[in-house]
């Protein structure tokens, strides 16, 4: 050892050694901050709780959709599903039914996935909006107060004069404004009401709309009963979404399925307010179901389990599930699902031993 | 000279509360900034700057995973992660909100495929969404002996033999006469020449890729200028030092430097090219490498062939030029990162350009001029353009 570094330290040697010495020092140091810097990084996590499916198969990798829960302090599509704005009731002078509703607009963010927030123009600080709900042949008086910070409206699909549209730029209601909207419930069927402000895209994306269903004065069928609007968000203002959803949250109902008994008649109220695409669709599993286009015609149009809506497009759907368990149903666009849009009805069994009942639609084997 | 005040005595204290002064300031005033008042006047309702940025992946089976820095100036949390549009489980560690300039593990169990590309979308809490695209999906080398074996090969076809070749020129130049002699010279000027517009044009592509806050040209900056200026203090020193002028055996040494910065460089270019799936190393690539660097002997010797012969030197100018080709493929395989690529990229161009001006400043910039040299320069600069026809993807 002595007599190497005597060797190095030879004068015969000194011109390479220095030179040497220095490249090697540089590439020591410049090696070993790199590999200092970048090799405790390269640790991988490890594994957490695995699950495992039919067969033993390891199901980590299947598992599409998100991670973690939204607060549904601040909106709650379970409670969505079957609430209705309350109304308050009184008697015209010609005997009439005049039903009043309280309506406003303001901004909130909400949760439209767990942890992601978006700044929501909402009715009543919900998205969708409230669903206003009433009779056929009823007056309707909607009080609106604007409690935004841009002006907005309230346009109902429905029969009603001109100047109840709330369409035009002079029907416009500023911020802190009021407009009271009257009209008859007429027709009878599952409507929309949805803001009408320019920029219109924005105004609906944002989530200004609600549903607005007349009932027939002899009402429908006992039934359990639900509204659903299918809609999505932009939240990078990519003008294409990135969350799709029915009420808003993405698979809010896979998360928290929706409890319908055996056999049970169901009845939703489907809408779709889906901004940027031109279709969205509805679909669901292992049972065929009713449905009524707009829900004005007491005929069912289709018994099928897909159907495809526009914008504005919505109707009624009748649906028994004859067998219990978790059945999905969700949009048969696929990417539209796995963003999202996709829940579960989870089928509670009775304890009746009552035949399997497809309505009218008995099938006979 | 002595200083005009030296008389008045000022004492030490006074002169470190002199230089304190200033900074004692600016404490105070970054405390009165932040403690209230005057950081509400620049408040504004505009929504936090996010930017983040994915510095590497890693894909294992049925398994991505994806190491993110935040490289804006607010806290950002990436709530939600997309595999090819899909909303995707995923595991993130150490925590979701990421602090200015911190770094966390993306863990995405998704059943990819060999060969496909795929694209990511990490979406954070207010909706803004950065994407990641795998071009070409392949299971990302484990840091094993076979594949450590496997890159180092990598490494010694493409950087050590070809270098090694080159040195074997050695007997030829050496008996060639003073024309030729500086034909070789200027010739390995031009092959410089190639190497630093080479790495300068790599380098600069790679800040392109960095996020703002590293700052990516002025790291390139200091890559560049700060490893000439380094060489030019050594070199200076050793020539300080020695009586006589014979400046050649330092300069082979500095210019073997300068290549092995180089081809360190090129190892990571390759390795995480290959590891990214970027680049299908094919045979002739493999091939066009090695030509490609076999010139880069001829650099090396040809300012020692006059010096007398010695095996020892001219070895130890072979594996300080070639053997980083090694490192560089290992690095890139294992611990890719841009950041540092580009750095080692911008320290080859500053040491070869410190070769070059070394190398015109003893000859004198007239000598260039000579049509024999001037013939060499192009000659030397044509071959590397050439050759790195053959690396199409470099």
């Amino acid at each position: 050892m002595r007599h190497y570094i005597n060797y190095l330290l030879s004068s015969k040697l000194r011109q390479n050694r220095s030179a040497l010495f220095c490249a090697a020092g540089i590439l020591i140091i410049v090696l070993a901050l790199s590999l200092a810097v970048t090799f405790p990084s390269t640790a991988m996590m490890g594994h957490g709780d695995s699950e495992y499916g039919l067969n033993g198969l390891h199901l980590r990798p299947y598992m599409m959709g998100t991670v973690g829960d939204v607060d549904h302090s601040r909106l709650d599509p379970t409670k969505y599903l079957t609430d209705v704005l309350p109304s308050t009731v009184s008697t015209l002078p010609d005997g009439r039914t005049l039903r009043t509703f309280e309506i406003y607009a303001i901004n909130k963010e909400i949760e439209i996935a767990p942890g992601i927030f978006f700044p929501a123009w909402t009715y009543n600080g919900h998205v969708p909006g409230p669903t206003l709900r009433a009779k056929e042949g009823e007056r309707i008086r909607v009080n609106f107060k604007n409690l935004g910070d841009r002006p907005h409206t309230m346009h109902f699909h429905g029969f009603h004069a001109a100047a109840m549209d709330g369409s035009h730029a002079h029907q416009l209601v500023p911020p802190q404004g009021t407009f009271v909207y009257e009209f008859d419930a007429d027709p009878v069927g599952v409507h929309l009401y949805h803001c009408h402000a320019t920029p219109l895209i924005q105004h609906l994306h944002n989530g200004l709309y609600g549903l607005w269903i007349v009932d027939p004065k002899e009402g429908r069928a006992p039934a359990k009963e639900m509204y659903m609007i299918m809609n999505g968000f932009d939240p990078n203002f990519d003008e294409e979404n990135e969350v799709y959803a029915v009420n808003t949250v993405a698979f809010h109902y896979n998360r928290h399925p929706i409890e319908v008994k055996q056999n049970e008649l169901v009845r939703l109220y489907l809408a779709n307010m889906l901004e940027f695409d031109q279709i969205n669709s509805f679909h669901i599993h292992a049972t065929f179901f009713d449905y009524y286009p707009t829900g004005t015609q007491k005929e069912p149009r289709d018994y099928t389990d897909t159907i495809i809506l526009g914008q504005a497009e919505r109707g009624i759907i009748e649906v028994r599930f004859p067998e219990p368990g978790d059945y999905m149903f969700h949009a048969h666009k696929t990417e539209f699902a796995e963003r999202g849009w996709m829940g579960l009805f989870r089928v509670m069994p009775t304890d009746e031993k009552t035949t399997v009942q497809h309505g009218h639609h008995d099938l006979v084997k | 000279m002595e200083p005009i005040r030296s008389e008045n005595k000022v004492t030490r204290l006074k002169m470190i509360s002199l230089a304190l002064g200033p900074l004692v300031l600016l404490g105070l005033m970054i405390g009165a900034f932040l403690s209230g008042g005057p950081t509400k006047i620049f408040q504004s309702d505009l929504p936090a700057v996010e930017e983040l940025h994915v510095l590497r992946h890693a894909l294992a089976k049925d398994e991505i995973t994806l190491e993110v820095i935040n490289a804006g100036p607010d806290p950002v949390t990436i709530a939600q992660v997309m595999v090819r549009g899909a909303f995707w489980y995923h595991e993130i560690s150490p925590q979701r909100t990421l602090d200015p300039l911190k770094r966390a593990q993306v863990l995405i169990p998704y059943p990819w495929n060999v060969g496909e590309p795929v694209e990511i979308l990490l979406v954070t809490s207010t909706g803004v969404t950065f994407d990641y695209g795998i071009d070409v999906a392949s299971i990302t080398p484990a840091i094993t002996l076979p594949a450590l074996a496997r890159f180092a090969l990598l490494g010694v076809y493409v950087g050590v033999i070809p270098v090694f070749l080159g040195l074997c020129w050695f007997p030829f130049l050496r008996r060639l006469g003073k024309k030729g002699l500086d034909f070789f010279l200027y010739l390995t000027v031009g092959l410089l020449a190639f190497l630093v517009v080479d790495a300068l044009a790599e380098s600069l592509e790679l800040t392109e890729g960095l996020p703002g806050s590293f700052h990516g040209p002025a790291l390139l900056v200091l890559g560049v200028v700060g490893t000439y200026l380094f060489l030019l203090g050594v070199s200076y020193c050793i020539q300080q030092r020695q009586a006589s002028n014979t400046f050649g055996p330092v300069l082979s040494w500095l210019i073997a430097l300068g290549i092995g910065l180089h081809n360190l460089g090129e190892g990571l270019a390759i390795g995480s090219a290959y590891v990214l799936g970027e680049l299908t190393l094919g045979a002739m690539l493999v091939l066009g490498f090695a030509i490609h660097n076999t010139t880069e002997g001829i650099a090396i010797v040809s300012p020692i062939l006059q010096e007398k012969f010695s095996l020892k030197r001219l070895m130890g100018l072979g594996v300080l030029a070639g053997a980083p080709t090694i490192l560089g493929c290992w690095m890139g395989a294992f611990t890719y990162s841009p950041v540092w690529s580009l750095f080692f990229l911008a320290m080859g161009a500053g040491a070869i350009l410190q070769v070059i001006a070394v190398i015109i400043g003893q000859h004198g910039i007239k000598e260039i001029l000579r049509p024999l040299n001037l013939t060499g320069l192009l000659v030397g600069y044509l071959i590397m353009y050439l050759t790195g026809l053959w690396v199409a993807s470099s």
